[in-house]
């Protein structure tokens, strides 16, 4: 392999900076109309009246939509959509079909009209009048009425509830903390939009700002009547998600809009109602507790989630690395989930992970001083190599290399156990230390490649890249597969009429669509070899399949690699314009399989190397290392520089999978140091509405950021090896930061995040 | 945002004429507040005069002291030479503020005309009194973290959100003002943003169509021992939680002249005149300085959400203090920007 894991910058770099690729909301269309949401003022109660006279007469308005002439949609049925592969709206409440509201800032009326200012304007002219009821508001308050989900996505929510108490009365040495963490969004730097073309009465375009050309379509065709091959969704350039990019109900609203306005429709969301209309990382309140022998060996983990969700099953699943990390004989992992009159919970960068790393680790941190440890040695000494709760091994794991690796890279010897040590002028220096970990996700997907007669490959699936790297890393692997130069391969991606692929989610792209693009290629090429063996004009000619290597745009015999043939002079000689091949891979875990219909050639991969999760327990590790400088007297907090070593399997490409983790760092920075979006306890409604209020990262707050890669593959997960790497930067930082802060300072910070006043409060 | 006319002004006058005559028109200098104000809907004037183009932007000695045009960009003003080398504060004070693009655009006449940050008068779904008198304060019982610690009323707690105009308190500045007719006038900066009281939606004692062309910075000694200090959530692009202009004249180490204006504590900068005179002809020692702020923040009020200001704003008048002591420097002393180190 020469083109895999080479830092080559991305194939679509020089588009993006040019202003050459082309986002969702620029995808305009001729006689486009503009749709504006109106969005409710009270958290819970009934739409009592509107009155859209005025609104109606203003300059340029269309039509005013509301729950009383909106569309009728598909009602929600769980069973229904799943089978339809539309299990994941947003927020469970297709647009406008009732009176109720169920939390501010939902969307009540969309207003239609010639230009987008014209809707805006139009919008405040809407009369609303409510029949308001009390809203449950402030999770604290709620907590009493919380309920004990019993499931989360498949899995047991509650594990081992009540258990750990004995053990932690009989544990020699116990921490026993209460951690919070606030409410965050995901705000990625394109904002959502969607544009929506009805191509007939039943065929719909959307170009839509989605992590999930797929998702969206069969989402779209579910609640619009309509069949998923006839919701075309586009998206080939995506600025960010984060998670925020499912199918959100703007999504619903600009396709209603755009079929009353007999129209194409525009809508581009504004940054006030990213803060509440697409989804958010719910608060939690985390207690841990973690009980060892008088040696350090941990007996028992209890961690328990307080969190709230509303018009969703998804609840913040911040207990999750605690059912992976560490060898303890028991571990209990509860929650209690309160219902809120607020936007809805969605997945976030490392959903679980995020809060979850900041609480467990940061306990990790109170045990290891209480025992007189080294943190990293406490972790190493309750290292554990298989799955705790499955006992099955992980399928690759070297996470006591990256704490040694990272250690030595980032200097970690020279840190004293005792706080206060180490002084710059009036700072107090700080080092810290956690554990990163993710899942190593990978779904099914369905990949295909073609060769014209030039020898110019496309590879295509309806995958998408969100800023991570999938165009550029998938020219990598099959320049590698085919055997051709980078720059000869195009891919085509984030077109939902391409072969499926998963969403860009939970970490899993290139882990799953990968091996389905080797497949592929490997499948073109037994295609040319065979026209070849076939052909008597060719030097291949009789010879049998496996006696058939591949380079340099050519196939020869091995080991006689003057009896070559150039895959030109194959197509030419046979008469062919075009060869292509499609591969399904299929990983043993059996994840992603929604559109059986779709499938391609399935691939043969042998179970040992394709995602047995029966065997083998896949995650992902890493060790997170800051430095901070802490202004005692403010309560200022910088890091100074951050050191990440990872364990992620094969890296693909080292320059995009090195950014990807910089981001990640520079997420967990802002969420361990500014991010909080905060709720009026009154109202309900979010007083940190802007980027203004919702502070992250500036430049100045990120310091340089030491990466590396263990970089062994995986070899169970996939014949390629590489798992996802998408969120396992952001797990274990803000923990890093706070164990460093308490280094610096003796201040153990449990409240993220570590703005001023906290350490007022200490 | 909703409809509204725009002209641009070939002359002041004519401007003046049109902004006197209509109650719903306003001034447009860069537009970074008011704009966004517009989108939001929290302003709705029917009338925009783009008065940026007229000639005020120059930055001149006058007299003994120096004026600022107000139609110069408040990174024009920081860069000027003449600022730099007579009044540091001010320049460190502006770049202090917002972003470069925004500092780019932003007048300094509107950096005076800015309005508060309160998330509540920027919600126009909330109460807010600022906004439309009447409806109450949402933020005296909500989320009040940023909110002020002294002079506040019932009716409102927002802060002025400007690190410049605490830089312009410090130096006692003066705004000069015009009217309809030509008629002219001079308003001393500690009279110009206003308190809340009863009538909160005025920020400032300007009246309507009155346009600032300047503003005059008296010669002064300070230049030596001056500092701006800003502490925030993060390193640069954030409005201050608490910021503290400081300016000494002393003879060996005993303090013939202080100035001390605080921002992010108050409707508007906040001189910190009870720390002043208790300073004037004592030693310049950190007891002193210690002593000093405590004396200021003895009369500090505290919201909920806000008594960290208290503790914070001592700690910074001193570090301040230090700051312009040690010569103000840029860089030396920044608690907000430790990666120069």
């Amino acid at each position: 392999m020469s083109e895999t894991g080479k830092p080559i910058s991305r194939i679509d770099g020089r588009m993006k900076v040019s202003g050459k690729a082309t986002y969702s909301a620029e995808f305009n269309q001729p006689n486009m109309a503009y749709a504006f949401p109106v969005r409710a003022t009270i958290a819970k109660g009934k739409i009592a009246s509107i009155d859209d006279a005025v609104a109606q007469k203003e300059p340029g308005v269309i039509a005013v939509i509301s729950y009383k002439n909106a569309l009728k949609l598909t009602p929600l049925d769980m069973q229904a959509q799943m089978k339809a592969g539309a299990g994941f709206l947003g927020e469970n409440l297709p647009p406008l079909q009732d009176d109720i509201v169920h939390y501010p800032g939902q969307f009540i009326a969309v207003i239609v009209a010639e230009t987008y200012e014209q809707g805006r304007a139009a919008a405040y002219k809407l009369k609303v009048r409510y029949t308001v009821e009390k809203g449950a508001v402030d999770l604290k308050t709620e907590l009493p009425n919380s309920k004990k989900p019993k499931m989360f996505m498949g899995e047991e929510a509650q594990v081992n509830e009540g258990q750990a108490a004995a053990p932690l009365a009989a544990a020699s040495q116990k921490v026993d903390h209460t951690y919070s963490t606030p409410a965050e969004h995901h705000h990625p730097m394109e904002p959502h939009a969607t544009v929506a073309v009805w191509e007939g009465p039943n065929k719909l375009t959307l170009y839509d700002a989605t992590q999930g050309v797929g998702l969206t379509s069969s989402i779209a065709a579910y609640f619009l009547g309509l069949k998923a091959e006839n919701v075309n969704v586009i998206a080939p350039f995506v600025g960010g998600g984060f998670g925020s990019k499912g199918l959100w109900l703007h999504t619903l609203l600009v396709a209603m809009a755009a079929k009353a306005a007999s129209r194409p429709v525009k809508l581009a969301l504004t940054r006030q109602m990213m803060q509440t209309n697409v989804g958010h990382r719910a608060a939690t309140i985390q207690r841990v507790a973690l009980g060892t022998d008088a040696a350090g060996k941990l007996s028992v983990v209890r961690h328990h989630t307080d969190t709230y969700n509303n018009l969703t099953q998804f609840f913040e699943p911040s207990g999750k690395q605690s059912l992976v990390l560490y060898q303890a004989p028991l571990r209990e992992v509860t929650y209690n989930v309160a219902q809120l009159n607020r936007s809805t919970p969605t997945f976030m960068r490392a959903p679980g992970e995020t809060p979850g790393t900041f609480a467990l680790e940061s306990a990790m941190d109170e045990m290891a001083y209480q025992l007189k440890m080294d943190p990293i040695e406490f972790r190493i000494k309750n290292h554990t190599t298989k799955d705790p709760m499955k006992g099955h091994d992980f399928s690759s794991e070297f996470l006591v290399d990256c704490y040694r690796i990272g250690a030595e890279r980032f200097g970690w010897s020279s840190r004293s156990m005792q706080p206060r040590q180490k002084r710059n002028g009036k700072y107090l220096v700080g080092y810290g230390m956690a554990t990163a970990t993710y899942p190593g996700g990978r779904s099914a997907a369905s990949v295909k490649v073609h060769m014209n007669s030039k020898g110019d490959v496309t590879v295509m699936t309806a995958s998408i890249d969100i800023g991570t790297g999938t165009y550029t890393v998938l020219a990598q692997t099959a320049a590698d597969a085919l055997g051709v130069p980078v720059d000869r391969i195009d891919v085509k991606i984030g077109d939902s009429s391409l072969p499926p692929a998963p969403l860009a989610g939970g970490s899993q792209t290139t882990a799953s669509i990968h091996p389905a693009a080797l497949e592929a290629c490997m499948l073109l090429r037994k295609e040319l070899a065979a026209l070849a063996i076939a052909d008597p004009a060719s030097k291949l000619n009789g010879r049998k399949p496996e006696e058939i290597g591949y380079a340099d745009g050519k196939l020869f015999v091995k080991g006689d690699d003057q009896k070559a043939d150039t895959y030109l002079n194959i197509l030419s000689r046979a008469k062919r314009s075009e060869i292509e091949a499609c591969a399904t891979t299929l990983p043993v875990s059996g994840a992603g399989l929604t559109v059986p219909s779709a499938l391609c050639t399935p691939s043969q991969t042998p179970p040992e190397q394709n995602s047995d999760t029966k065997q083998y327990a896949f995650h992902s590790f890493g060790a997170q290392f800051a430095e901070v400088w802490v202004d005692e007297d403010f309560g200022t907090i910088r890091v100074k520089r951050f050191t990440s070593v990872q364990d992620v399997g094969r890296i693909m490409n080292e320059k995009t999978a090195r950014s990807q983790i910089i981001g990640g760092v520079i997420f967990g920075i802002g969420a361990a140091l500014m991010e909080a979006t905060e709720y009026d306890k009154r109202w309900g409604n979010p007083v940190t509405r802007t980027l203004a209020d919702y502070h992250v990262p500036v430049h100045l707050d990120v310091p340089p950021i030491d990466v590396h890669f263990i970089g062994k593959p995986d070899p169970h997960i996939s014949p390629i090896g590489a798992r996802g790497i998408g969120e396992i930067g952001i797990t274990g930082v803000s923990a890093a930061i706070a164990n460093a802060v308490f280094n610096a300072t003796g201040k153990r910070l449990r409240d993220l995040p570590l703005t001023p006043e906290k350490f007022f409060d200490v | 945002m909703r409809p509204f006319k725009y002209s641009t002004a070939p002359d002041p006058a004519t401007a003046i004429g049109l902004v006197s005559a209509n109650p719903t028109a306003k001034y447009l200098g860069g537009g970074t507040n008011l704009v966004d104000l517009m989108k939001e809907d929290v302003m709705r004037p029917a009338e925009l005069v783009d008065v940026s183009r007229l000639k005020y932007a120059k930055i001149e000695k006058k007299g003994s002291g120096v004026s600022i045009g107000a139609t110069a960009t408040n990174a024009f003003t920081a860069n000027d030479d003449l600022i730099r080398e007579n009044y540091p504060l001010l320049a460190m004070a502006i770049l202090a503020g917002a972003s470069a693009q925004i500092r780019n655009m932003a007048t300094n006449g509107g950096n005076l005309n800015q309005r508060t940050r309160c998330s509540y008068f920027y919600d126009v779904n909330m109460p807010c009194n600022k906004r439309e008198p009447g409806t109450g304060c949402g933020a005296l019982h909500g989320v009040n973290k940023n909110h002020a610690i002294f002079g506040w009323s019932e009716k409102c707690v927002a802060t002025y959100p400007s690190d410049m105009a605490v830089a312009l308190a410090a130096l006692n500045a003066v705004v000069q003002v015009e009217g309809v007719n030509n008629t002219k006038r001079s308003i001393p900066f500690a009279d110009f943003h206003r308190l809340p009281g009863d009538h909160p939606e005025l920020d400032n004692n300007l009246k309507q169509g009155e346009f600032i062309t300047s503003i005059d910075l008296p010669a002064n000694k300070f230049a030596e021992k001056s500092y701006y200090l800003k502490i925030r959530e993060r390193s640069s692009y954030a409005f201050a939680l608490v910021s503290v202009a400081a300016a000494l004249v002393t003879d060996g180490n005993k303090i013939k002249e202080v100035r001390i204006a605080l921002g992010g504590v108050a409707h508007k900068p906040w001189r910190a005149s009870v720390a002043e005179q208790w300073l004037i002809g004592k030693h310049a020692t950190e007891a002193n300085f210690k002593a000093a702020a405590a004396a200021e923040l003895k009369n500090a009020q505290p919201l909920q959400h806000n008594k960290y200001k208290v503790a914070l704003a001592a700690k910074a008048i001193i570090r301040a203090l230090e700051g312009a002591m040690q010569g103000g420097a840029y860089g030396t002393m920044e608690a907000d920007s430790t990666s120069k180190n």
